[in-house]
């Protein structure tokens, strides 16, 4: 019998599934509150425009790894935060992240079965999905396009992806090596 | 991929009702923001929770700052001294010629029976960053409410006008820049005293002079200012410079572009200028009671 496809999924070797520490909700709040500082430093001429939404991938690593402990409350709330930090429509963010969710929450059984490389595919197309709505809203209300810069912060956030995946994981890990005797 | 729990556990609404939930209650409150500008309250009251993590979260890039400003090397430090020793002998000389035409101009409006001008108050600002948003041209100023900036008052450095403050926080204001799609500013050419509206395009470094015929006597080269008919930029700022004229007999307007005169990117520290002087009542808000009963007659 050909088990071939079960050893080995596409897009390299799926994760490794870690024996991790349970989270605290603490932990979460922290990456959240971190994500927002991230996003909210100010960076000088374009690096401004093609920073990564910190936010939008912390969230998205909560709910595919965790999607019990963030729901779609905080999300929200953190997307009002930053639309007055960046001053943009009221609700624009909200609507970003309130999608962002649902698509993680749909994907999120799927995307743990794939390697790395096939993740970053799927966290490229849920944020190119969030900013699309945003996207939406302001041509609704009357902007122009603010041209194809407006694209590079999802793909730096996908491609950010697998240090994130790590960095977070790093307090999680057990301290003491469990094959020790 | 159906995201559906075993009945036999309690896990709150389903996922469709919750996304539809809050998609709902993020249109709402994009309809209430954009059609109706209500939510001014809130605004300030998340912005005022934000405020210090906006703080923290400059921390770092201000040491870093700092830590260069320590090693600018002496030879520059007294390069710009030298320069701007020269600088200040030659607007000492302008202020006091400024000074005898200001009080002759105010004897001879005076004689006229002419309205006088009132001072102008300046509030120095600091900009701490420009907007993440994309859509727009804006940056955010260090000073808010508490300081005494109202929204509406003009922005300006010391080559010429910025922008216009929109937003008043408690510490903190939102500055739009000229350059921005939605702002425009009524302007005043110095050569000919032709009056016209500079609109932003959204790019930076370029502006439009709209609705000017195609024979209008504007040239190249020539200095716009605020005119100051609009009540809310102070007459006399300058504005742009023309650069470019497209004149087409097939169009009933001219295509007039203009480069900003203040660094509208490259500024670090602003004036906000209050607009003290009192416009009387515009003539066509009087005249609207009588319209309307116009109106209900028919």
């Amino acid at each position: 019998m050909n088990i071939d496809w079960l050893r080995a999924p596409p897009g390299g070797r799926a994760a490794p599934q870690e024996i991790l520490l349970p989270v605290k909700t603490r932990y979460i709040a922290l990456t959240l509150v971190s994500a927002l500082v991230l996003d909210l430093f100010a960076l000088p001429g374009v690096l401004q425009q093609i920073r990564p939404d910190f936010i939008a991938l912390t969230l998205i690593y909560w709910v595919v790894y965790h999607p019990r402990r963030v729901g779609f409350l905080p999300a929200w709330t953190l997307g009002l935060i930053m639309d007055v930090a960046d001053g943009s429509l009221f609700g624009q963010h909200a609507l970003a992240y309130t999608v962002l969710m649902y698509l993680a929450i749909l994907l999120h059984r799927r995307i743990v079965m794939f390697g790395m490389r096939h993740q970053i595919m799927h966290v490229l197309a849920i944020l190119i999905a969030s900013q699309l709505i945003m996207l939406g809203v302001r041509l609704m209300a009357g902007a122009d396009f603010p041209g194809a810069l407006y694209f590079v912060p999802s793909l730096l956030g996908a491609g950010m992806w697998p240090l994130l995946f790590n960095v977070i994981r790093v307090p999680l890990r057990p301290r003491s090596d469990p094959d020790a005797v | 991929m159906e995201y559906s729990p075993p009945p036999f556990f309690k896990r709150g609404p389903s996922l469709i009702t919750r996304f539809t939930l809050f998609s709902l209650a993020s249109l709402a409150l994009l309809v209430a923001d954009a059609r109706f500008n209500y939510l001014t309250l809130l605004r300030q009251g998340i912005a005022a929770v934000v405020y210090p993590l906006q703080r923290l979260s400059a921390v770092p890039g201000g040491l870093i700052v700092r830590v260069g400003d320590f090693f600018v090397s002496q030879s520059q430090l007294q390069r710009d001294n030298e320069q701007l020793r020269r600088q200040e002998l030659l607007h000492t000389g302008a202020l006091q010629l400024g000074k005898s035409l200001e009080s002759e101009n105010q004897h001879l409006r005076q004689l006229l029976g002419l309205r006088e001008r009132l001072p102008r108050e300046f509030v120095a600002a600091e900009i701490l960053y420009s907007h993440r948003d994309p859509f727009t041209r804006r940056v955010v100023v260090d000073k808010g409410f508490q300081h005494g900036v109202k929204a509406g008052q003009a922005v300006i450095d010391e080559s010429g006008v910025v922008g216009q403050v929109t937003r008043v926080f408690a510490w903190v204001s939102e500055v739009t820049l000229v350059t921005d799609k939605e702002q425009a500013v009524p302007i005043q050419s110095v050569r000919s005293g032709l009056r016209g509206v500079v609109f932003g395009i959204g790019y930076d470094g370029t502006l439009e002079l709209r609705f000017m015929p195609v024979n209008a006597d504007i040239q190249n080269g020539d200095l716009l200012v605020t005119s100051g008919i609009d009540g809310t930029y102070p007459p006399g700022l300058p504005v742009a410079v023309v650069s470019n004229i497209e004149r087409n007999a097939a169009y009933a307007f001219a295509r007039i572009t203009c480069t900003p005169s203040a660094g509208v990117t490259s500024f670090s520290q602003v004036l906000i200028v209050s607009t003290a002087e009192q416009l009387p009542p515009n003539p066509l808000n009087d005249e609207e009671p009588g319209a309307k009963g116009r109106k209900a007659k028919k």
